[in-house]
């Protein structure tokens, strides 16, 4: 059967599962999603493909307690806004951590995880999620 | 020589306690956690799947190892629950961790030893300088109908190695395999849960596999039991591999430290390659580890590897195995069932 929306995602793969944005050389703003063309700097941008770091903190978070049908298996669960280091925002959900754990200013890394399934039968769309920070043993600051 | 240039695992962050899963099917004793070896599972969460896990762990793999991943000529993800019947999880994983296109890939399967048969092929193809850097990875969120005895150990979790010649952090001397058509395990197309033979699953098919993987392994070496420091079989629950050391004349402290299942359960294709991970994390350099994977079906694939100095500098990048095992938290029977989509109800 053929299905709609498949080049859809696709077209989003690399921004969905790298966070692969795009910062502008001239006055060193960092964007995500990619613009097409830096609202500042106009003609003068130079835009270049960027992959963040995928770390950052949560600006600010909601707990969804009545979630769409594809997401009532994960209920209740965070979506936040996370700015990242490099100073652009996103909206993400918070995964690995229990909703009321979760502060405005909490350390979060970007994780790998199922977004959603087009039905039993069709495709499965990945991308980031953030989730605390973890401990590494061993690790030097 | 071949080695391991990089390796980083993954476990998810939800257990059930075993003693939870027999109360749901009328064992109120409290000694199933003690019989089998397994004291609780992990449980992947409602967005976790192969393809996940996989990517977590050759994140892990990469950052420790340092090197570019577009250096990476072949990835091979071995699992026996690739979240697609057709359409390959290596896919997914090569444009996650940022690949190059210029590569070759496939996905894996061979019950529980998928991922260590990803090894070898990597190893293969670095030997024969067809490329310069492989990803083997070994990753499952295992399936048990529930009731079943599989149910007390199928748990998830992956395994990722990088394959290389430049600096690796431990050597892989040799390799060998023993293979036979022995059905112990399977599922069959379509089906939700896998069957097996019970107790067939043991002598004819672990044991005799296992134990005559190890002993191709001393033979071709040359080597025996006092040559190695660590030794790790696969864990489909913590008597077999206890079982199989005493077999073989290994002193139960060459083989405890490997003994992960105990706290995470059976991670199927993830399992002697944690095992393996484990090991690598405290193991000081020149010591020699033996591991020998097991597949139903029936196979065994068996490694002998020395750690190298090179491994020292590359701890504390990413989360160890025991970080991972820590992080944990509880789930009871209903909310592992709800993610484990066991409710039928909620599709």
């Amino acid at each position: 059967m053929a299905e709609q929306g498949v080049a859809q995602v696709w077209r989003r793969i690399r921004a969905m599962y790298r966070i692969e944005g795009n910062k502008c050389e001239t006055c060193g703003t960092h964007f995500f999603p990619p613009r097409p063309v830096c609202p500042e700097c106009r003609r003068k941008g130079k835009l270049e493909n960027y992959t963040f770091k995928g770390l950052g903190s949560i600006y600010t978070f909601s707990i969804v307690r009545q979630a769409p049908d594809d997401f009532k298996r994960q209920m209740p669960y965070v979506v936040a806004q996370v700015e990242l280091d490099e100073g652009t925002r996103l909206t993400t959900q918070i995964v690995n951590v229990d909703p009321e754990d979760v502060e405005i200013g909490m350390r979060v890394r970007a994780c790998f995880r199922k977004i959603k399934e087009f039905g039993h039968s069709g495709i499965i769309v990945y991308g980031y999620k953030f989730e605390p920070v973890m401990k590494v043993t061993g690790h030097k600051q | 020589m071949v080695g391991i240039v990089g390796y980083g695992v993954y476990v998810p962050r939800y257990r059930i306690k075993t003693t939870d899963i027999a109360e749901v099917w009328g064992d109120t004793s409290g000694r199933i956690g003690k019989g089998l070896g397994v004291f609780e599972k992990s449980v992947p969460g409602p967005d976790e799947d192969v393809a996940t896990i996989s990517v977590e762990a050759a994140r892990n793999a990469i950052k420790r190892s340092q090197i570019d991943p577009k250096d990476i000529g072949a990835l091979y993800v071995g699992s026996e629950s690739h979240p697609y019947a057709v359409k390959p999880t290596g896919t997914i994983v090569a444009e996650a961790i940022g690949c190059t296109h210029d590569m070759t890939c496939a996905d894996f399967e061979f019950a529980c030893k998928a991922g260590t048969a990803a090894m070898q092929v990597t190893m293969g193809l670095v030997l024969s300088k067809m490329i310069k850097i492989g990803l083997a990875i070994g990753s499952d969120t295992a399936q048990g109908r529930p009731g079943d005895a599989l149910e007390y150990s199928a748990a998830a979790g992956g395994a990722a190695f990088l394959i290389g010649m430049k600096n690796p952090l431990a050597t892989i001397e040799e390799t060998v395999s023993f293979t036979t058509d022995t059905p112990d395990f399977w599922r069959r197309e379509g089906e939700d849960f896998p069957s097996h033979g019970a107790r067939f699953t043991g002598e004819p098919a672990y044991f005799r596999h296992v134990g005559e993987g190890a002993k191709s392994l001393f033979k071709k070496t040359k080597t025996t039991v006092d040559d190695y420091d660590y030794f790790i079989f696969h864990m489909p629950n913590g008597k077999f591999p206890i079982a199989m050391g005493k077999q073989l004349g290994v002193p139960a402290e060459k083989l405890e430290d490997s003994l992960v299942v105990r706290q995470i359960g059976n991670t199927y294709s993830g399992s002697a390659m944690i095992g393996l991970a484990r090991i690598l994390d405290i193991a000081k350099p020149g010591s020699k580890i033996f591991m020998v994977a097991y597949g139903s079906g029936a196979g065994s694939d068996a490694f002998s590897i020395t750690v190298e100095d090179a491994i020292e500098e590359r701890r504390g990048q990413v989360p160890t195995v025991d970080d991972y095992i820590e992080r944990k938290t509880y789930v009871d029977y209903a909310t592992y069932a709800k993610f484990r989509r066991k409710i039928k109800a909620l599709g």
